[in-house]
């Protein structure tokens, strides 16, 4: 228990934004209507995906001071883990385009930078596999991670905010608490954020075991 | 010796053996010219954004193809024997530095040959250079790091493009912004924003590569 309650805390939060998300009262709104409901679940994903990268580049940098593997097959799951959730978030976003502005890729800048930061990091994967030798893999993987990490965040919160974007919140649109005045959003917004969170770092930890367990069999082969 | 006086040594050093072979100059340097070329028969006239796009997008593979090698030119042993004599910030400052040079050469060729083939009426010329030659320290900065990572990864210029594409974007969404208001001859005061993001990004790149610099060459 003293372990894993935070495993439990992340299927309840889920459950309860589930739940909350479908049935609770959200505000009336033209153009969105009902879609906004979408919010519980298309922004979790980035804020699960921008922690995932987070933790990745800091064992990328905790790596290049120790050496140590284990640090190195935490960033490299976090990034795996991170790019699914960026495709979640990808596709939840596309969805709801489709409906809102009409097109599932409008030429938006917040759309094309998470859309390039993702081939960083696919880009990221691709050059570990084209280094064969272990040591040399993990510390130019973790070396490139670091370099594109400033750049990811450059892509997908700074530029489209000092450009026109159809996203709230940038290019001088007004942000979703505008419309949120009982806070009965925000309500379910942040704890569906926290249970995402919990949830990636959950897969998080399940990857890095098994590709612990694997690492520990290769050497004990050899 | 002190950081300086290695930087400048080396960079000594490389522009030296460029003159004795002048093979990579000479080929980038027509490699300009043709693309230039090339793109005038495609296009034969083209619209002022067209024309800014066009140039960037010329200047982008022109210089990912003139730092590609510049880890490579030398045999390991020679490049191990650098990093006793010298500290690696030294050697990539140097090759930073040397890569810069290179890329304003570069891209001062290309600004001619192009406006020159191309007409085009710039609206204020002066910004326009300021902005060819920040782009170009720009490219230089970023290239440089990656094609030290890809050299380490055997490398290959599909992996060169892929790792340096996603992370030169930023920088080339803002060149091609800026040079546009250079084109149109706006007021200098709605670009100045833009050119100190422009030199931003350049001074955190380079602080960026330094850091990073000693784990890569360390084998």
């Amino acid at each position: 228990m003293k372990n894993y309650w935070w495993k439990i805390l992340a299927i309840l939060l889920l459950l309860y934004s589930i739940i909350m998300g479908l049935l609770g009262h959200v505000p009336a709104l033209p153009i969105v209507h009902e879609t906004i409901r979408n919010v519980y679940f298309h922004v979790p994903m980035w804020f699960t995906m921008f922690t995932l990268y987070i933790i990745s580049v800091v064992y990328s940098i905790k790596y290049l001071s120790s050496s140590n593997p284990q640090h190195d097959l935490v960033a490299v799951e976090s990034v795996n883990v991170g790019i699914v959730f960026c495709v979640f978030g990808l596709v939840s976003g596309m969805l709801w385009a489709n409906f809102t502005w009409g097109d599932p890729w409008p030429n938006d800048p917040k759309l094309n930078g998470s859309a390039i930061a993702t081939l960083m990091y696919l880009a990221y994967l691709v050059l570990r596999n084209a280094l064969e030798e272990e040591q040399k893999r993990a510390r130019i993987s973790a070396i490139y991670n670091v370099f594109a990490f400033p750049i990811m965040i450059v892509l997908m919160y700074i530029l489209p905010k000092t450009t026109d974007s159809l996203h709230p919140g940038s290019g001088g649109n007004s942000g979703f608490g505008q419309f949120d005045l009982d806070g009965s959003m925000k309500a379910v917004l942040y704890p569906a954020s926290l249970g995402w969170i919990l949830l990636g770092t959950w897969l998080l930890t399940l990857r890095f075991r098994i590709r612990k367990l694997e690492y520990q069999n290769d050497i004990r082969v050899d | 010796m002190s950081l300086l006086k290695e930087v400048t040594s080396l960079v000594r050093k490389e522009i030296l053996l460029e003159w004795r072979f002048k093979y990579a100059i000479n080929g980038i340097l027509l490699y300009v010219v043709s693309t230039v070329f090339v793109c005038y028969q495609a296009f034969k006239s083209v619209d002022p954004t067209t024309w800014n796009a066009l140039f960037w997008i010329i200047l982008l593979f022109a210089s990912v193809n003139a730092i590609n090698k510049s880890f490579v030119q030398e045999s390991p042993s020679r490049q191990l024997y650098y990093y006793t004599v010298a500290s690696a910030r030294a050697v990539i400052l140097s090759k930073i530095s040397y890569n810069m040079l290179i890329m304003l050469l570069l891209s001062a060729l290309a600004y001619l040959v192009y406006s020159i083939i191309f007409q085009n009426p710039l609206g204020d010329p002066g910004l326009y250079f300021v902005v060819v030659v920040l782009g170009s320290i720009g490219f230089a900065a970023v290239f440089t790091m990656v094609s030290g990572i890809s050299a380490k990864a055997g490398n290959n210029s599909t992996l060169m493009a892929i790792l340096s594409f996603p992370i030169v974007i930023p920088l080339l969404l803002v060149l091609i912004k800026v040079s546009k208001n250079a084109m149109d001859g706006l007021d200098r005061s709605i670009s100045l924003d833009e050119i100190l993001v422009l030199l931003a990004i350049n001074v955190i790149t380079v602080a960026i590569s330094l850091v990073l610099f000693p784990y890569l060459w360390r084998d």
